[in-house]
């Protein structure tokens, strides 16, 4: 396996801007045409606890992160301690040697079982459990040492500036790192400041001494590092790389141009982001014909809308508030984790009971419970899939990459919409926190389709509307609460046709299957393209059958595996409920070795490809740390299972 | 053309106990959007489950009838999406202070222009007259097996703590006074809570009609007192007149202490009216000026050729790298 990418990491303590300066060095990557995909790792804390982004940079697309580290930039000991040892030989470590007294046992937020694992490894080499011990030891395995001395560096700076405050200083030790980072790699300094400056350009002040502060970096990596890594990163020209984004962003944009109006929430990790971004922009231009055009948001007369963003008292608040909006005639979405969509669960069974529009956007996380609150686990589809009692029709969509979640929120509130039907669109964790570069998103490929909409009532007998009438398809047509020209009932009970209480025996049977019914209408109607991925040749060594966020990891690892003359193709479900039953029992009958991957412990997609295809598949690689699957993971667990080396159900362990 | 109360009257078949409060509710309500000669199909009556709650079926205007605890976030949902429809709550005290006491409490921070009445029989009618939450503690329904042991929600001191800003008590036998309350309860403009006392012949044999008439309350001369009285006649004043705090402080005192008189001599009538403070719309307005000109449900979200008509370029530009 040859990987021709650069995994850089950066760690601190929570709140000390590891965020930031991850930020940082990902878009100065970005704005010099290199390809970038980042992932952060937190504690459910505010302050204090360990956290650390790894940033992977290539010149072609990258889509996963990888377990290696290249290059690790500290500026405090814990860092050093947790990931010194994770260093591939011939990497790099930049640290502070001004912490080489600090001791192991002095940090209270390392495990026990980390601090006593670590303990051994420096008894055993004979070394100190200090930082000074724990650099000794990483560079005995094979990495090069950048001592930085931070401190001088940034009196330096501040000196200039007329900054004094240590605290003021200190708030720039992470740009440091980034600059001394890119420094000995060789990056164009100028487009490391002009990334800074763009960071802060609300406080030019700030902005300015930051950039000064990369140019004391390299000015000592100058001189003291000079040419000492041999690995070199320079910008491209790049046709590809246009836009930075992050999971959460993409799905609320998305939502803006879908159309959605009414946006609920109660705060839970991950998902509040996303409403968070809708508020701060509820103001939505509306000259949607000039989609695309730079000039158009110049036109001053331009028609205005509005997303209402609420934040409920609890998610049964959010979910049934979200319903009425649905019932109002208003695209309404809410947004939540497991513990929320556990609340959620009545709700859901009332919109489809009443065949009311509402997406929830279910951003899974380790549970059961509260869990892992700030990891990341696929553990949710089966409960996505049958949340809620009785029986009601249900979408379940799942997208794979930032790109899918974009274009699957439009389509999301077409199918609801069509259909009059829930849908829950699951974006893990490992996508709502991730972030990536892309290639232009085209709003113009985008198309909002609402069914059967009523602007007016026509067809009103004695003023009253049929709201839930016999159709051939089971779609009734459905004007929203306040339309003129008739009312009509929604309840929970079993309905007529005019949505008033019926216990009828044969009324029952009708809008059970009128109900019902249309999920096979969907299943028919959805084309196959929007609702199954097929990645690689048509025959190959192993088929592997998987959802959500660990298609990218895949996609990268069936290249590795290409070169190793081994072929793999893929089959990403997306839709999984309406199921593609028959495409996907096609796709398998062909395969010769079928390898199920999930993030969770049960295989719970794999379930339903049984349940649906009859189709058993015994081979499964499994993971439920809490950390998402890397591309080195599966690489070596797809080589393993060809080598006929691997148990049937393969888990998966790397993680901090 | 004036809407007539038949006008409001539907086909569906209302099988209430007979002599059940909620018919004088349901008649009060009727009479309310007659007079007010709303249009039915820009008024919708949001419910949660139990007795009370199948009364959207009986009202000719849209009806929502939704899950048990739950009509108010649902309203809240369709008034957020539509705030120029008329909504109306309604629904019974273990629906809105017992499974939905959140959102009862919760609502009230938000101030929507709205109305929730509260049908109050202190027993839960649909499952057989179990405690509600409204029922005192010690008191045996002849539904009980045992004494209540839990003591009783006061809705009046709730709700002022809740921060609704219309808080009044009707009573189901006296139609016209309820229908009062109703049209100023709509007018209100803001959150307004109507408690009313709703007799449950079939399992509240303490709070019934007889007892509400004053059926063993006798003054000294032997003569039997009704246990309701009209706050305004005996000269009470709950409108706050002004935006000074120190009137509102005391008016929301005022309205508390009055909130205790329960029993023998039970107020009806408007503890509190606050038009000082601001709606939920005009607060969404306040960082989004477009929800007051072109609101949720108003907006058109496409092109005839089905194309988004909202532009994120401005979005996606923040994003470019």
């Amino acid at each position: 396996m040859k990987r021709d990418d650069f995994s850089w990491m950066i760690g601190g303590v929570q709140g000390s801007g590891v965020d930031t300066s991850a930020t940082i060095f990902a878009r100065a990557a970005a704005s010099g045409g290199l390809h970038v995909f980042g992932k952060r790792e937190y504690y459910s804390n505010i302050k204090g606890e360990h956290s650390y982004f790894q940033v992977r940079v290539s010149k072609g697309t990258i889509r996963s992160h990888v377990d290696t580290v290249d290059m690790l930039a500290t500026f405090e000991e814990e860092t050093i301690f947790r990931h010194a040892l994770e260093v591939r030989s011939e990497g790099a470590i930049i640290y502070d040697p001004d912490q080489d007294p600090k001791r192991l046992d002095q940090i209270p937020t390392v495990e026990a079982n980390v601090r006593a694992a670590l303990n051994a490894e420096l008894s055993k080499a004979g070394l100190s459990a200090d930082v000074k011990g724990i650099v000794e030891l990483a560079r005995r395995r094979g990495a090069h040492i950048y001592p930085i001395p931070y401190n001088t560096i940034l009196k330096d700076v501040g000196a200039k500036h007329g900054e004094t405050s240590l605290s003021a200083l200190q708030r720039m030790l992470n740009v440091v790192a980034v600059a001394a980072s890119f420094a000995l790699l060789g990056y164009d300094e100028e487009v490391v400041k002009a990334s800074v400056r763009n960071h802060f350009r609300s406080k030019p002040k700030v902005a300015e001494m930051n950039a000064d502060a990369v140019g004391a970096a390299y000015d000592h990596v100058g001189q003291k590092y000079a040419g000492s890594f041999s690995y070199r990163l320079s910008p491209m020209k790049s046709t590809d790389v246009k836009l930075f984004v992050r999971g959460n962003t993409m799905v609320a944009m998305a939502k803006e141009l879908a159309g959605c109006r009414l946006q609920t929430y109660y705060p839970i990790t991950p998902a509040s982001d996303e409403s968070e971004y809708l508020e701060a922009h509820s103001e939505i231009q509306l000259d949607g014909a000039a989609q695309g055009d730079p000039q158009a948001s110049e036109v001053a007369a331009m028609k205005k809308g509005s997303i209402a963003v609420v934040q409920s008292e609890d998610e049964i608040a959010a979910v049934t508030m979200a319903i009425g909006g649905g019932l109002a005639g208003v695209r309404s979405s809410t947004s939540t984790s497991g513990p929320g969509f556990s609340l959620m669960a009545e709700g859901l069974g009332y919109a489809g009971m009443n065949e009311v529009p509402v997406v929830v956007t279910l951003y899974s996380r380790g549970g059961p419970s509260t869990g892992l609150p700030t990891r990341h686990e696929q553990g949710d589809l089966r409960f996505a899939l049958h949340a809620g009692h009785g029986e009601f029709p249900r979408f379940v969509l799942a997208s794979g990459d930032l790109e899918e979640a974009f274009y699957d929120t439009v389509r999301a509130f077409n199918y609801s919409e069509k259909y009059q039907t829930p849908l829950i669109h699951i974006v893990d964790k490992a996508l709502a926190n991730s972030d990536s570069t892309m290639s232009a998103l085209d709003p113009t490929k985008v198309k909002i389709d609402r069914g059967a909409f009523l602007n007016e009532i026509t067809t009103a007998v004695n003023g009253e509307f049929k709201r839930f009438q016999h159709t051939p398809t089971g779609v009734s047509p459905r004007a929203p609460l306040g339309t003129k020209g008739g009312v009509n009932w929604y309840t929970g009970d079993e309905h007529d046709e005019l949505g008033h209480i019926s216990e009828d025996p044969v009324n029952r049977d009708y809008m059970m299957e009128k109900r019902m019914g249309k999920l096979d209408l969907a299943d028919r109607e959805i084309p196959i393209s929007e609702r199954v991925n097929f990645f690689g040749p048509e025959d190959a060594d192993i088929t592997v059958v998987s959802w959500g966020s660990t298609k990218g990891a895949i996609l990268d690892a069936m290249e590795w595996l290409k070169q190793d003359g081994i072929t793999v193709n893929f089959i990403q479900v997306r839709l999984v409920n309406p199921f593609p039953t028959e495409y996907v029992a096609r796709l398998l009958s062909k395969a010769k070795r079928i390898v199920g991957i999930e993030m969770n412990y049960s295989a719970q997609l794999i379930g339903v490809v049984r349940e649906r295809t009859c189709i058993p598949i015994e081979q499964l690689v499994v993971k439920y740390n809490g950390r998402p699957m890397s591309s080195e993971e599966i690489y070596g667990a797809l080589k393993m299972i060809y080598e006929g080396n691997a148990p049937k159900k393969l888990v998966l362990k790397h993680g901090a | 053309m004036a809407l007539k109360l038949s006008d409001l009257k539907t086909s569906a078949h209302n099988d209430w106990c007979p002599g059940c409060g909620d018919f004088g509710i349901l008649n009060a309500v009727q009479m309310a959007l007659a007079e007010m000669n709303v249009d039915p199909s820009n008024t919708v009556v949001v419910s949660g489950v139990g007795c009370s709650s199948k009364v959207p079926h009986f009202i000719k205007t849209y009806g929502v009838h939704t899950l048990h605890g739950r009509a108010i976030p649902f309203a809240t949902g369709i008034k957020l999406a539509n705030p120029n429809m008329e909504v109306i709550v309604e629904g019974g005290d273990g629906d809105g202070m017992g499974i939905g006491a959140g959102h009862f409490v919760n609502s009230g921070r938000r101030n929507l222009d709205m109305l929730y009445i509260i049908h109050d029989n202190e027993v839960y009618g649909l499952t057989k007259g179990q405690a509600a939450p409204t029922l005192g503690l010690g008191k045996k329904t002849k539904s009980l097996p045992s004494p209540n042991i839990n003591q009783s929600i006061n809705p009046i001191m709730l709700a002022m703590a809740s921060g609704y800003t219309w808080v009044a008590r009707g009573y189901s036998y006296d139609v016209r006074h309820l229908k009062d309350l109703i049209i100023k309860g709509i007018r209100h403009k803001g959150y307004a809570f109507l408690d009313v006392l709703q007799p449950c012949p079939t399992y509240n044999d303490i709070q019934s009609k007889e007892y509400w008439a004053g059926e063993g309350n006798l003054d000294a001369a032997g003569k039997q007192l009704p246990r309701t009285y009209k706050m305004e006649e005996a000269g009470y004043d709950g409108v706050v007149h002004s935006d000074d705090p120190a009137e509102v402080e005391r008016k929301v005192q005022q309205a508390m202490l009055k909130s205790f008189e329960f029993g023998d001599r039970t107020p009806l009538g408007v503890f509190y009216q606050n038009e000082f403070v601001s709606t939920y719309g005009d607060r969404l307005a306040g960082h989004s000026p477009s929800y007051k000109t072109n609101p949720p449900a108003a907006q058109e979200i496409a092109l005839p050729d089905g194309a988004p008509l909202a532009n994120i370029s401005r979005l996606l530009d923040d994003l470019k790298v």
